[in-house]
């Protein structure tokens, strides 16, 4: 490792990753810092991505970390009516995370980043205004590596930026406690994802079950921690329990996690110092996809990083380069699927009810992309005590 | 009184270290939670956030 770099990346997630990747593609010396001894393990995903995604991402479909093929959605309305849509061609799959975000880093070194695990920034160095480097801490030593430009990819966890003194903090009411169980389960369908809704199911929530082959799926829970009367895992049990088939079917894999369900940070950049990914709230708040977004955003990031590492300029004013074009591309769909949060967090389990009632299961799809949002605020506005969750949507 | 973690529950998800105010909490390595006493002003957000009820009052 050298004591500088033009660029260095912090934390090797789907968004590190590809920030690393692009900005030596585009010509910079990047390093890549990951504090965890194995890059994706242990998981933090219910391992969902669309096809439209992967090939957006210019990702191959390797068999290695596409394991499994979903053609359609189910999806379970707190009275137990299931929507269901299976669509003509296959839509999505589940993916091997700690295959796939490895491959990302391996991508990245490939591309002539240097990357290195358990390595763990602890601080930055400052400058007026914004940031010079980072200080690792690595097997007992703590040494300092300057770089011009700092990206924070660091996850959920976003103390990179918060160092730096952005306000990257996660507010309560905009991250969904989630936990997770990979479990070897008798399933009906294993080309489906399904979706279980409920306020006494999962508050601000759902129960999720991802298949990931003929008889594995991710079986998960995300919920509001602040409206929740326990823990993510105590309703995550009870639903196990309550379900013969789940209730006998084998724990391979047990996980726990944050996901960011807030709106996409204003503030995405500042003197020396980038914003990426979940670090920068940069997820899709109705499903909690952030892969997709994460290595999206990346790609923008590193470029731009290397072009103003080229210019000698990497003040606030050039990196908001990256700002404006991401924004551009994704902010809007992101703050409209914040605001759709927003609008479903007012619904009771009767108006869920009603809602399963009158829509279809390619509604709820497209709704989760943030798309048809219209049609929705209109059968919201035939309840008079939905009007104001209709207005979220306008 | 910082906050007590039970290290049989945490699953190293690092949510309590994004939703704590004083980042006062590191995820050392990514795996081992340590708080640290001089930062933690005893808000609690953590606690209400884990997902594995594995993060307490002192
Ligand atoms: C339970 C759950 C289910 C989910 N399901 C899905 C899903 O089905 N589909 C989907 O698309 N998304 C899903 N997500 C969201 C998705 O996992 C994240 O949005 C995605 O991982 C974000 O990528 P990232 O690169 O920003 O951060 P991460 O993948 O979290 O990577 C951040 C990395 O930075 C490292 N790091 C942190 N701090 C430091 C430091 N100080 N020094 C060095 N390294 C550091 C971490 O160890 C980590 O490896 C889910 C999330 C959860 C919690
Ligand atoms: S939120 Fe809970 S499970 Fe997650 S790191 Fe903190 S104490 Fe551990
Ligand atoms: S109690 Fe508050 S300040 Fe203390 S560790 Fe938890 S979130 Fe941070």
């Amino acid at each position: 490792m050298q004591d500088r770099y033009d660029v260095v990346v912090v934390g090797a997630g789907p968004g590190g990753s590809s920030t690393a990747r692009s900005a030596a593609e585009h010509g910079a010396e990047v390093l890549l810092l990951e504090k965890r001894s194995e890059i994706g393990a242990p998981k933090r995903c219910g391992e969902g991505l669309s096809v439209r995604a992967l090939a957006e991402l210019g990702i191959e479909a390797h068999p290695r970390w596409c394991v499994n093929e979903i053609w359609g959605a189910k999806i379970v309305a707190p009275n137990g009516k299931s929507l269901e849509v299976r669509y003509p061609e296959q839509v999505g799959w589940v993916i091997e995370r700690k295959m796939f975000d490895k491959h990302l880093a391996v991508m990245a070194a490939r591309a002539g980043a240097e990357v290195r695990t358990r390595c763990e920034v602890v601080d930055v160095l400052r400058r007026d205004g914004g940031v010079r480097g980072v200080v690792v801490e690595s097997g007992g030593e703590r040494f300092e590596v300057e770089a011009d430009v700092v990206v924070a990819a660091d996850g959920v966890e976003s103390k990179v930026a918060r160092w730096a003194g952005i306000n990257a903090l996660h507010r309560l009411e905009d991250v969904d406690s989630a936990y997770q169980y990979e479990m070897v389960v008798e399933l009906d369908n294993s080309d489906m994802l399904e979706l279980y809704f409920g306020n006494s199911v999962a508050p601000r929530g759902y129960v999720w079950v991802f298949p990931k082959g003929r008889d594995v799926a991710n079986v998960g829970i995300g919920i509001g921690g602040n409206v929740a009367k326990d823990t993510a895992k105590a309703y995550l049990d009870r639903w196990i329990s309550s379900n013969p088939r789940y209730r006998r079917g084998s724990v391979v894999e047990v996980n726990a996690g944050a996901v960011p369900v807030g709106a996409p940070l204003e503030r995405l950049v500042g003197n020396g110092i980038m914003l990426v990914g979940d670090a920068a709230h940069q997820v899709n708040a109705i499903h909690g996809g952030g892969v997709f977004e994460a290595t999206f955003a990346g790609r923008i990031a590193g470029r731009v990083a290397a072009e103003a590492v080229e210019r000698g300029d990497t003040s606030e004013a050039f990196l908001s380069r990256y700002a404006e074009e991401w924004r551009s591309l994704r902010g809007e769909a992101l703050n409209r699927i914040y605001r759709l949060r927003r609008a479903i967090e007012r619904l009771s389990d009767d108006d869920l009810n009603f809602l399963a009632d009158v829509l279809e299961a390619e509604d709820v799809v497209a709704f989760a992309n943030g798309e048809r949002l219209g049609k929705l605020a209109k059968i919201l506005m035939r309840k008079p005590h939905l009007i104001m969750a209709a207005k979220e949507l306008m | 009184m910082p906050r007590r973690v039970d290290r049989n529950a945490c699953l190293s998800c690092g949510g309590c270290a994004g939703v704590c105010p004083s980042l006062a909490i590191r995820l050392e390595y990514g795996y081992r939670l340590v708080v640290d006493p001089e930062r933690c002003t005893d808000c609690g957000l953590c606690t209400v956030f884990c997902p594995a009820g594995a993060i307490r009052e002192a």
